[in-house]
């Protein structure tokens, strides 16, 4: 199944009953399917063909406060321009839920794959999963969900997959029942709604008297959210066979001497690069993060406790600075002893091969680090 | 809130004595009753009735952004269908949101019909922020960003025909209203939330602050807008404009010189060439819209 088709089917499973959406490659596969599934009365839901991504999330505002579950699913320039409204769902605590399919963000234009997008909204308060693959992908919808509207929580979340690598990729894919699926997931009851036998107001202003208070709670929600997720995670796993407990997913790390960090899909080349080199007698693992936001840092201290360096794949660049998970990394570890290399590659979506991660292996055991990888020789 | 309850839009809120706004927002109320959800933009009316803790709405109340506030309502609207719900969802912002920022959204939402009535109080600048011009400020109004000097009269161009725009959209009922003639605009709000699809509502909401003159004469400044034509009260129909509000038209410098916003018109020497101009486009207005009261059309005032 095509990564794209099997996150709609899930979605449609979740049964959220308004879908706003606006195109943007290589989201699209997500919207058109979703489309036909609620053309064809698969999935019972108000289909709002947006003017823009802008609106997109508004409408998903409006509808979640009015007390649906709602869903849309963006990439890239999309979510840039959802930036405002982004920090006003979280800010509402609306448990929207929304699909990241991974791009790059213009100038200059790329429809191409890297983490920017997401990371780049990295402080509007809202929680992200990132998928390695297109099961868990899919999996990871159902949890996003439950966790987002569980009233200890009440965030938004997105569910990222990396853009064509993960999106336009046909995977086998083991998808839940219905019946499963409505079992893991019972409809929404929110805390609260917009209803006139109950009038409450959304969004209203805060004086400095009150402001600080609120940004609190919103981080005190997103720091509970941690053991939420652990233990939806853990529940998918009873129900379904395949566990989420964990907020990272540790490969080989056991004695490793240098760990690798990464988010997504490239997680999967950086195993099989593992492997070749364990073969050559190289104790290299694997510390991929699955939920950057809450971050889970004492699960990363703990897991990267022993290694003696730490090389880090950014798909990301906070120009100016360095990649964020390696600012992650170095938050985590502070005053413990592995040294943090950053590697910045992969960007719009440049390819990252299994040769890559060998190399990069090879600059980390010279102490060689925070750099852009695999740039081409006329811009030294 | 500890006060006693006035209405649905109730008292205590923290908008200048004499607000047209605060006004249009409570006539709106009365209109709809208590069976409605309202979606308020950023601006003046969002900040002066939702100081948080307190509320000066009765009834369920989301303000999100200046510029998504049809968008969020589209999506309240969406949410109610698949609920089963029959609470009238209403959109009300002020001009600034409505005719500038907020247009995208609005013009995606009337195109895609959504069953709404969208509220403009239009008091013709950016009051919240300190009386900006924006794309409803008439010709020659002096505003903060659109100053009348030593080379300018101030706004250099007409106000847009926003509810023209809307009705191009397939709006089955576009209307004018003015809180100086508050049973018309009650009429004319409970049509548009009773009428199935996009409704829009433009609410003439004079600002003593903005406009420069005393808040005991809120209701005066809007009936001499009505009364020189520079308002015109109608109501269109599937695009046809249907009803007007007739007048015996005065000249539209009793209203002009009733306000600081012009006052550079009259002083230091009546600017005749400028208020000329805007008669014009008030001749235009009662030409356009048939306001002229027909026994006294031999007598109506030459432009000057």
């Amino acid at each position: 199944m095509e990564g794209s088709h099997a996150v709609a089917k899930a979605v449609k499973q979740c049964r959220p009953q308004v879908v706003p959406a606006y195109p943007i490659t290589p989201q699209t596969h997500i919207v058109e399917a979703i489309a036909e599934m609620v053309a064809n009365c698969e999935l019972l839901a108000e289909y709002i063909t947006v003017e823009s991504e802008f609106s997109a999330l508004s409408a998903c505002l409006g509808a979640s406060a009015a007390g649906s579950r709602t869903y849309s699913a963006t990439t890239s320039q999309g979510l840039a321009l959802m930036f405002e409204v982004c920090f006003n769902v979280s800010g509402m605590r609306l448990p929207v839920v929304m699909t990241i399919a991974n791009r790059a963000l213009g100038a200059p234009l790329s429809i191409w794959n890297d983490q920017q997008d997401s990371i780049s909204i990295r402080d509007a308060g809202w929680m992200q999963f990132y998928a390695e693959d297109n099961q868990e992908a899919t999996d990871l919808h159902y949890i996003a969900y439950k966790v987002a509207e569980n009233p200890e929580v009440l965030l938004p979340a997105l569910v990222c997959f990396d853009g064509f690598i993960l999106s336009h990729t046909y995977e086998p894919v083991d998808m839940i029942s219905q019946d499963e699926a409505d079992r893991y997931l019972p409809p929404f009851r929110p805390v609260q709604r917009l209803d006139a036998d109950d009038p409450v107001s959304y969004g209203m202003y805060a004086t400095p008297e009150y402001y600080l208070e609120f940004r609190y709670e919103h981080d005190q929600a997103m720091k509970r959210a941690k053991k939420i997720i652990s233990d939806a995670g853990r529940e998918f796993g009873t129900m379904f066979g395949r566990d989420y407990t964990s907020l990272t997913e540790g490969y080989r790390l056991e004695d490793a001497d240098i760990a690798l960090v990464t988010m997504g899909s490239l997680a999967g080349t950086v195993k099989d690069a593992i492997d070749e080199m364990r073969e050559k007698g190289k104790k290299v693992g694997l510390l991929r993060i699955r939920c950057f936001r809450p971050f889970p840092t004492e699960e990363v201290a703990k897991a990267l406790a022993g290694v003696k360096t730490v090389a880090v794949l950014d798909k990301n660049i906070s120009v100016g600075s360095k990649g964020a998970i390696a600012l992650e990394i170095k938050d985590a570890l502070y005053g413990k002893s592995p040294m943090v290399l950053d590697y910045i590659l992969g960007l719009g979506g440049r390819d990252v091969r299994k040769l890559d991660i060998k190399k990069i292996v090879e600059l980390a055991e010279q102490g060689m680090g925070d750099q852009f990888y695999g740039l081409r020789r006329e811009v030294l | 809130m500890a006060g006693k309850t006035c209405e649905l839009f109730e008292c205590g809120h923290r908008a200048c004595g004499g607000c047209g706004a605060a006004l249009a927002a409570r006539l709106m109320l009365q209109a709809t009753g208590k069976d409605t959800i309202v979606c308020s933009a950023t601006g003046c009316m969002e900040v002066f009735s939702t100081p948080y803790p307190e509320t000066a709405w009765d009834v369920p109340w989301i303000h999100s952004l200046f510029e998504n506030n049809s968008a969020v309502a589209s999506g309240v609207v969406a949410a109610l269908k698949m609920q089963g719900r029959k609470e009238k969802v209403v959109a009300i912002g002020g001009d600034g949101a409505t005719f500038d920022i907020g247009m995208l959204c609005l013009s995606g939402a009337f195109e895609r019909g959504h069953d709404m009535t969208y509220v403009c109080y239009d008091n013709e600048a950016y009051m919240n922020t300190g009386i900006q011009r924006s794309g409803a400020t008439p010709y020659d109004a002096s505003t903060t960003t659109s100053p009348a000097g030593t080379c300018s009269e101030g706004n250099r161009r007409p106000k847009k025909d926003l509810p023209r725009i809307l009705a191009a959209h397939g709006a089955p009922y576009v209307a004018t209203a003015s809180i100086a003639y508050p049973a018309d605009l009650i009429k004319k709000v409970e049509k548009a939330v009773n009428t199935p699809g996009p409704c829009y509502v433009q609410i003439h909401a004079p600002c003593c602050t903005g406009w420069g003159f005393e808040g005991e004469k809120t209701i005066e400044i809007g009936k001499l807008a009505i009364e020189t034509g520079l308002w015109v009260n109608y109501e269109m129909e599937d695009g046809n404009v249907t009803r007007v509000k007739k007048v015996l038209r005065k000249p539209v410098d009793v209203y002009l010189k009733e306000q600081k916003r012009f006052r550079h018109l009259f002083k230091p020497a009546v600017n005749t060439g400028e208020i000329a101009k805007i008669q014009a486009i008030a001749d235009k207005n009662a030409e356009r819209y048939g306001i002229d009261l027909k026994i006294r059309k031999q007598e109506a005032p030459k432009a000057p």
